[in-house]
């Protein structure tokens, strides 16, 4: 299985060596003739509205976005999370995501750098010691269909606010696994997600 | 579920890990909110706001500060993507200031004029992430050890000329290679030699890269000169005078956005070039006198 980073900005190299310490050689993924080789993709933190634009302006938007809706296991973490949900909540101007879960997203919700932190998260299909998850300017699903299931939450003032959920195929974080050297939660995508 | 009041702000892996969400990216200089607009719509990954770009700097004069707090907040209103601000070299109270004004992050900067010629800030004292500017591997690594989350090689800002910020560019990268190739019992001299902390000298030496991510910036103006710097070495690139002192800002943002991505690939960087107008006109480096220079500014 060829498993592609969109590597148009942000912590790509990061998650290329998540995958290597899972026994997965990675592919940098900038151009279409890069999306058609690939069978999984992961969309890696960054800033999500420099991804979306760029994706536009060399013409990888609509093809990731169709291979998505085609089934291609697909994780998205931080920036990816947003790329990867219906909408968002309060989008900067012409931001369009690729879509692959039926979710609205919160972009920084937790708030600005000043508030980014780290915590133990709970990880329903990961078992044993807590998944550290750090938070950038990072989003939470702000609400989603039926068909969405809740994987961690951080509860702030009594509220749950979903932070990694998953739609058949698709997988998102709000946190960042792949600065952390914990590769669990890419194990789940490859040995879970990418399965099914 | 985890509990938010467990959580841990201002650690040096969120610090830290914000500069590696910008990587491959275009930090803009914006004096205004039309400005960030245009940079957040070109695509940069952030904006550095402030009163005055460094080629206003170089050609008024005089004392420069911290950004007035109401210029800051209108460019934090205006944009979603991450806001910088400069704090003058060592002056706590400005960092303060930012803090509470809740920038992304702060930037310790020699553009402006230094406020202690001795000491830089104590970065680890705030929550909120610094980088800082070097012009070699030594001074790169004091900044970490003061704390710094990020660094960016300095060129020299306001110019338009590009040739310090390769300079600095090699060096750094050059003074990495030497010690990587160096037996463990040379890195103590190695450390003196550096006047840099043995323990990041040995963590490099090690790792084969600084321990934060690296930009550059300083006289960068075109598509290639972005793409020159991130073939150097560079982690992304910050852009100040080079966009808005140029024809067509919008256009030649994009495009240096674009070249910064695919810096490998030299037909998207040719394509980017075309038709962008009038770049800043520019001084030479070796034409501004060394008391003048901002780049030797910095310990």
């Amino acid at each position: 299985m060829n498993v592609g980073v969109l590597a148009l900005q942000g912590d790509f190299r990061e998650h290329i060596s998540a995958l290597g310490d899972c026994g997965v050689t990675g592919k940098l993924v900038k151009t279409a003739a890069d999306i058609a080789a690939i069978d999984a993709l992961i969309i890696p933190g960054g800033e999500s509205t420099t991804i979306s634009k760029l994706a536009k302006a060399f013409g990888l938007f609509d093809l990731i976005s169709k291979r998505i809706s085609e089934g291609m296991p697909t994780y998205g973490s931080c920036a990816g999370m947003i790329l990867v949900a219906k909408t968002i909540l309060d989008p900067a101007s012409d931001q369009d995501t690729f879509g692959g879960i039926d979710m609205e997203v919160r972009r920084n919700a937790f708030g600005r750098q000043t508030e980014s932190f780290e915590v133990d998260l709970d990880f329903k299909t990961i078992s044993g010691a807590p998944i550290r998850g750090v938070f950038i300017r990072a989003p939470w699903v702000e609400s989603h269909g039926s068909q969405v299931e809740i994987l961690s939450s951080v509860e702030i003032s009594g509220v749950q606010h979903p932070v990694a959920v998953r739609q058949g195929s698709v997988l998102a974080t709000a946190f960042h696994p792949e600065l952390t050297g914990d590769n669990r939660v890419h194990r789940y995508f490859l040995e879970d997600v990418c399965k099914k | 579920m985890s509990k938010a009041n467990e959580a841990q702000v201002g650690g040096a892996r969120v610090k830290r890990g914000m500069a590696e969400m910008l990587k491959g990216g275009v930090i803009m200089d914006v004096v205004n909110v039309e400005q960030a607009k245009i940079a957040e719509d070109a695509g940069a990954v952030a904006v550095m706001a402030l009163e005055r770009v460094p080629a206003d700097i170089r050609a008024q004069g005089g004392v420069s500060r911290m950004s007035d707090p109401d210029m800051i907040e209108a460019i934090q209103a205006a944009v979603s993507i991450p806001v910088m601000a400069k704090v003058r070299i060592g002056h706590f109270a400005e960092a303060q200031i930012l803090q509470t004004l809740n920038v992304d992050y702060i930037d310790e900067s020699e553009v402006l004029t230094p406020a202690d010629y001795e000491h830089h800030i104590d970065k680890w004292n705030f929550t909120i992430p610094f980088v800082c500017g070097a012009t070699n591997l030594g001074e790169a690594l004091r900044r970490i050890s003061e704390g710094a989350a990020m660094i960016r090689s300095k060129g020299e800002a306001g110019t338009g000329d590009v040739s310090n910020a390769t300079t600095h560019m090699r060096k750094i990268g050059g003074e990495i290679r030497r010690l990587s190739s160096l037996r463990e019992d040379e890195l103590y001299v190695a450390a003196k030699e550096l006047q840099a902390p043995y323990a990041l000298v040995k963590e490099v030496a090690e790792t084969g890269k600084l321990p934060v991510v690296l930009f550059t910036a300083g006289g960068i103006a075109t598509p290639a000169d972005a793409a020159m710097m991130m073939q150097l070495g560079a982690d992304g690139v910050f852009i100040g005078s080079g966009i808005f002192k140029s024809g067509d800002a919008a256009k030649r943002a994009a495009a240096c956005v674009k070249a910064t991505t695919f810096y490998t690939d030299p037909k998207v960087v040719a394509d980017a070039s075309r038709g962008l107008g009038e770049a800043m006109v520019g001084i030479n480096v070796a034409d501004i006198p060394v008391p003048h220079r901002l780049a030797e500014r910095g310990w």
